[in-house]
């Protein structure tokens, strides 16, 4: 068994606002073994990202509660100190951001910027440390990087930005890269790019990931296990070929239904999920996602727990309905065709 | 200004279509150079068509739809909206005819006003075109809100009190506000989630059926343009390098740019993915200032040769209504194959 670098238990997350309390994550477990990809799918305000930023400790402050467990390497990062904190993050678990053209500062050189994070951690003179970033640069797939280490961001396209996140993402050799939806803000040639390249770097720097996205299609060819968020909460968590060819939850079929395919004949209508996802300070008695589900039935008031129901038993799903049930009716979801009732 | 359209007449048609972007330096801010965005388009759109544009970021698919629309003044060309040519119309001549064409904007937090309330954004078009009195206008928006499925009480919020899907709906509705017969949507869907995006393009799709509606639909994604076009252009650095019926695109490509940006679409399958030959697109698109010589694609083709990098092929018709632009093309026979170029094999 390849080594278990983190393991998060009953992680819940709240904000106390003005309005009420937000339950941003509420009750999430995994774990990630060296070399393997976990992808967390979900849509806007699902927790997913609010998941990623307090395993990096970035949701600490007077007005977050945390509960559960955050273990990495044997030791729960939600009970170190800030300070301890600075030196997990960056060097053991680096994290790339969605929005490139936002996430570097576009007053600095990224070669600084590169610099910059590993100096913060290593004792390394200037000079060493800029041809660490130089290589780091090569090894992201940026032409000419002796050169483009003295460009602005500015002077980078989307795509070129996004790799020189990844490079400041592991100038530090994390043994966890967070990549919180590396590509929604990019084309889908260099969609196709990034993906590859963050498969290709987990092999190369021997670390994990976890990948953040609200595409499945995303995932499909690079995780190795996937968790469906859904309003704070894990709805489904299965290996990924269990996920796609037997999804249990409703809400899973929801989201395979929207995606436009191109491996299949197109469909009169999209599928959609009618309605949006549900107030994280008001949510729904029972089944988060009850009120949008065209198949909830009475018991559905009572929230299901998380339980294995199929083959294999590491495949979980939080939903009442019966198991032969799902299988005749979710056909008609994901291949997308009948509109839902409004 | 209201033409009565001739059967068989395109809505609106573009000729040779050119617009640079001059570059400027120096004390007299000489021109020295020029961003080549747009660098001769044709196409014509019918009524009640779908037009889908597809391409990467930087080949100059906005730009075009923005001068369709004459929010930029094109620098060479032809646009012949209902038989009348309206490239050299100024603003006030441009003024009826703003009525008639709209534009719904990618950004939905950047495309709405925040010190507007809902009910102002969507009514000021009413107003300025002086449509009704106050009351008729305020009884338009409230129908306007609940034909893109929000609810009339929401006349007096803000923008930031919707969610992105939300907005879009609103820059929707504020589109559908004077009746339009064109509507240029520019990348709807890109900056929302897949569960909304599903829901937005059945949106525009009831909008068409119910309002008789002409769409040019931006989009970088193949597979989300699929849905709602009828016909798709492929554009690349400024030239459209083929155009066909939307299905006949997806079954048959013949350049080999389509064939890429079709195998980047991601599939949720991941038994088909694992199988299925991507072809990952080295670099990004080459700057529009110095376009390459001959194919401008050449330079990331994996089909290119040396007559690539010389002559500029053609656009040719491959039968069906089938255009496309390439020395090499892809599943064609050797009999249909343009004269002057190697057939080549493409993948099954």
């Amino acid at each position: 068994m390849a080594e278990r670098l983190l393991e998060v238990k009953g992680l819940k997350v709240q904000f106390a606002t003005v309005d009420g309390t937000v339950k941003a994550v509420d009750g999430v477990s995994f774990e990630l073994e060296r070399g393997k990809v976990l992808g967390i799918v979900g849509e806007s305000g699902s927790g997913k990202s609010v998941t990623a930023m307090t395993l990096m400790g970035l949701t600490r402050d007077v007005n977050s509660r945390f509960e559960g467990e955050v273990v990495y390497k044997g030791k729960d990062l939600l009970q170190v100190s800030d300070t301890e904190m600075q030196q997990y993050r960056g060097a053991e678990m680096g994290m790339i951001f969605q929005d490139p053209m936002t996430s570097l500062n576009p007053v600095y050189r990224i070669g600084e910027q590169i610099v910059e994070a590993i100096r913060t951690h290593e004792k390394i003179d200037k000079r060493a440390a800029k041809n660490r970033a130089v290589e780091l640069l090569r090894q992201v797939g940026i032409p000419n990087p002796e050169m483009r280490v003295d460009d602005f961001p500015h002077q980078f396209s989307g795509g070129m930005r996004q790799r020189a996140m990844i490079a400041i993402a592991l100038s530090c050799n994390p043994d966890v890269l967070i990549a919180d939806e590396p590509t929604t803000a990019l084309d889908v040639t260099i969609q196709a790019q990034i993906i590859e390249l963050i498969d290709r770097l987990k092999d190369d720097f021997n670390s994990a990931v976890i990948l953040i996205t609200h595409d499945l299609g995303v995932v499909a060819d690079v995780a190795d296990e996937i968790i469906v968020m859904y309003a704070g909460n894990v709805v489904e968590r299965a290996a990924t070929r269990d996920l796609f060819y037997d999804p249990q939850m409703p809400y899973t079929w929801g989201l395979l239904g929207s995606i436009p395919r191109l491996d299949r004949p197109r469909p009169e209508r999209l599928h959609s999920i009618t309605g949006s996802p549900p107030s994280l300070i008001n949510l729904p008695q029972g089944c988060a996602f009850r009120p949008r589900c065209p198949h909830a039935f009475d018991r559905c008031t009572q929230r299901p727990p998380l339980e294995n129901h199929v083959d294999p038993p590491s495949h979980l799903d939080r939903c009442w309905l019966d198991v032969e049930y799902k299988r005749a009716h979710r056909g008609d979801t994901i291949a997308g065709g009948k509109p839902e009732a409004a | 200004m209201s033409e009565v359209a001739q059967p068989g007449q395109p809505l609106i048609e573009v000729r040779d279509i050119k617009k640079y972007f001059p570059i400027r330096s120096g004390l007299m801010q000489r021109e020295v150079a020029r961003v080549h965005a747009v660098d001769g388009v044709s196409f014509a759109v019918q009524p009640g068509e779908t037009l889908g544009l597809v391409g990467e970021s930087g080949c100059g698919k906005s730009t075009l739809g923005r001068t369709i629309v004459r929010l930029y003044e094109p620098t060479a060309g032809q646009i012949i909206f209902q038989g009348v040519p309206i490239e050299g119309h100024g603003a006030r001549k441009l003024r009826p005819l703003r009525r008639e064409m709209q534009m719904v904007f990618q950004d939905p937090y950047a495309s709405l006003n925040p010190r507007k309330r809902v009910g102002s954004i969507i009514g000021d078009p009413l107003k300025i075109h002086k449509l009704g009195d106050k009351k008729e206008r305020k009884a338009r928006v409230e129908e306007l809100l609940e034909t893109v499925g929000l609810s009339p009480e929401h006349y007096n919020r803000y923008p930031h009190e919707f969610s992105g899907g939300q907005r879009q709906r609103i820059g929707i509705a504020r589109s559908l506000a004077l009746n339009p017969k064109l509507v240029v949507a520019d990348e709807p869907v890109s900056a929302l989630d897949v569960s909304i995006q599903s829901q937005m393009l059945n949106l525009l799709e009831d909008l068409q059926n119910e309002f008789n509606l002409t769409y040019i639909f931006i989009a970088h994604d193949l597979g989300v343009v699929r849905h709602v076009s009828d016909r798709i252009a492929v554009m690349y650095l400024g030239k459209i390098v083929e155009m066909s019926p939307a299905e006949e695109l997806y079954q048959r490509p013949i350049m080999p740019y389509t064939e890429a940006l079709l195998s980047a679409v991601p599939v949720p399958d991941p038994d088909l993915a694992a199988k299925r030959e991507r072809i990952v697109l080295e670099g990004d698109v080459p700057s529009p200032i110095n376009p390459p010589s001959g194919c401008r694609f050449h330079p990331r083709c994996r089909y290119a040769t040396q007559v690539c990098s010389e002559i500029e092929p053609p656009l040719v018709e491959y039968g069906n209504g089938h255009l496309a632009a390439c020395h090499h093309p892809l599943n064609v026979d050797a009999g249909l194959t343009a004269v002057g170029s190697t057939s080549a094999e493409g993948p099954a």
